[in-house]
């Protein structure tokens, strides 16, 4: 062993700065909240009243408070449909298909919004979604289906939903490109032989690929459900919660209760909900994939 | 027998072509459709910086008549020049202090018999379930009692804390196979655990140090919650905030916000073009082998 007896201590130093970092500021903001959301009090005034679980039921009786919730429940299933199983056949069809350079370009292409940030991405689709220059509409009219036009940002029953596309269209090329990384390691020997007995490529998909990549398919739809929940940079760029706090998410409600409605304690509570469900899905996650990590 | 191979052969080729050239050709269609939907917002977003508000509104699918820099000149003097150097700023410290020290646990977990390893390796890796927004609230009054609210310093740390656990658990991971020979041989030559670890173990750990790296990169450059709520001087922001700022701030002037989104993107895209399998790598590495 390179360590002597009294080196193991020293070596204690060499974990330090990572500890202590974490300690400090991310493990103690976190136990703080929780005690924080049993409370009342603003921003700028030091003063804590103890209020129980009020927070709590202030949280049960606020319809923004459940409108979000849905908002990230239908981020979470569109994207698990068309991100997860969309990524998948991208990925399969990129695989088995396409060949030499297409193929480099092709993946290239589709993983580039996925570099690209929120804030950029997120206010070129207000612009896309713009009724007067936009791309959508002018697309639907070119159609014909002018009927279908809206104004899709400005609408409360449309706003979450347009939201919600922009981001499949960033991340599903993410996603296809995990894919792949899984597919490579299926050795093609089992797909040799598939064809040999006569398989085509439909019954190659559905009986070697899905199932060997069966991993990834759980580990990608646990990050981008948990990534759901945590969603909140291209909701507040494209609408900031509105119209009429129709597109809320829980991350931008507790933004702006926090820092807009000055209810700290209130915002607390949410980030106690958020905090439930994120750490919910990393445990179904390492107990379903053992030794893999996913970052928020 | 010969012929059986040369049956097998055939239907190996058949296969390979695809027993329907029809759905073939549809799948073909399908990912140029895929490929034209995802890059044309991005080159629409380019062109649009180049026109005039009238060729913008007039036009909007159309090439621009001349092509108009000084838009994307007004974009840079305008803020983009200042929110760029912040995010370079910010990126390239926290790239730095998160390798560093996540390389430095990650080093004496593997590579040495550390007194309470269990625990500690739990506490770094166990903070990947924690999300930022969960700490938002108590982190907006420990910074202020801190003094560094509002200060690169808020962002650096931030950035360095929360990603300290996903470095780790790459480097960590890397560590552990390196063997044990080249170093046990440094030791016999006299050198001491410092000199070890920059002089052997971080040369052999370059590949998922580069992954590391690239990948704490494109998390800092983009982040976005933390440098909306932690820093309020308008000199101080990052692009993911400053473009937000100047949305208001050209107002109906859209082609420069075109111009301004535009040349926020190239950073990213290069380094992602220059580091792709590095990138792919680490994402490989993180998310499932």
């Amino acid at each position: 062993m390179l360590t002597s007896r009294g080196g193991r201590w020293t070596m204690l130093l060499w974990v330090a700065p990572a500890v202590l970092l974490l300690l400090v500021f991310v493990y103690f903001p976190v136990v703080d909240n929780l005690r924080l959301s049993m409370f009342r009090w603003n921003a700028f005034s030091p003063s804590e009243q103890w209020v129980g679980l009020d927070n709590y039921t202030a949280l049960a009786a606020d319809p923004i408070f459940w409108s979000s919730l849905f908002n990230n429940v239908a981020y979470a299933i569109v994207s698990v449909v068309f991100q997860v199983g969309g990524g998948l056949v991208l990925a399969a069809v990129l695989e088995e298909l396409v060949r030499g350079r297409l193929k480099g370009i092709l993946r290239t292409v589709y993983f580039i919004p996925a570099v690209l940030s929120l804030t950029i991405t997120g206010l070129l689709f207000q612009f896309m979604y713009n009724p007067q220059i936009g791309l959508v509409n002018g697309l639907l009219d070119v159609v014909g289906l002018d009927s279908w036009k809206h104004s899709w940002l400005g609408e409360s029953a449309t706003a979450i939903w347009a939201i919600i596309a922009m981001s499949q269209w960033q991340s599903i090329g993410y996603v296809a490109v995990l894919f792949i990384v899984a597919m490579q390691r299926i050795p093609r020997e089992l797909y040799e032989a598939a064809y040999i007995d006569g398989a085509t490529r439909a019954q190659a998909f559905v009986r070697i690929t899905v199932p060997l990549v069966r991993e990834m398919t759980l580990l990608a739809m646990i990050i981008t459900v948990s990534g759901a929940f945590l969603v909140f940079n291209e909701v507040q760029v494209m609408t900031a919660g509105g119209p009429n706090n129709a597109s809320h998410t829980l991350g931008t409600w507790l933004y702006k209760s926090a820092f807009f409605n000055d209810q700290m304690g209130y915002a607390a509570a949410i980030a106690v909900v958020i905090f439930v469900i994120t750490v919910t899905a990393a445990i179904v996650q390492l107990f379903l994939g053992r030794g893999r990590a996913v970052q928020y | 027998m010969a012929s059986t191979i040369a049956r097998r052969l055939n239907v190996l080729k058949r296969g390979g072509d695809v027993a329907s050239s029809f759905w073939q050709t549809v799948a073909y269609l399908l990912l140029a459709v895929l490929a034209v939907a995802i890059i044309y917002p991005l080159i629409w977003m380019a062109l649009n910086g180049f026109k005039s508000n009238a060729e913008l509104f007039g036009d909007p699918w159309g090439l621009p008549t001349t092509w108009r820099w000084e838009n994307f000149e007004k974009a840079w003097s305008l803020g983009v020049v200042r929110y760029l150097a912040n995010s370079i700023i910010v990126t390239g410290a926290s790239v730095v202090s998160t390798v560093l020290f996540s390389s430095m646990a990650a080093y004496a977990l593997t590579r040495h018999r550390i007194p309470l390893a269990g625990p500690i390796t739990v506490l770094l890796l166990g903070g990947m379930m924690l999300a930022p927004t969960v700490a938002l609230i108590p982190l907006f009054r420990l910074l202020q009692t801190l003094g560094i609210f509002d200060t690169y310093w808020a962002l650096i740390i931030l950035y360095t804390a929360f990603r300290i656990p996903f470095s780790v658990f790459l480097i960590r991971a890397y560590m552990i196979t390196l063997s044990r020979e080249i170093e046990d041989a440094a030791v016999v030559d006299g050198a001491n655990r410092w000199q070890i670890f920059w002089l052997v173990v971080m040369p052999l750990s370059r590949p998922i140090i580069v992954s590391a790296g690239l990948l704490h990169a494109l998390f800092s450059w983009n982040e976005f919650v933390f440098a909306l709520v932690f820093i309020n001087s308008g000199d101080l922001k990052t692009l993911p905030v400053g473009l937000l700022a100047m949305q208001g701030r050209v107002l109906s002037d859209w082609p420069v916000l075109f111009a301004a989104l535009t040349m926020a993107s190239i950073p990213m895209i290069l380094l992602f073009l220059a580091g792709q399998r590095q990138f792919i790598r680490g994402l490989a590495e993180g998310i499932g082998k």
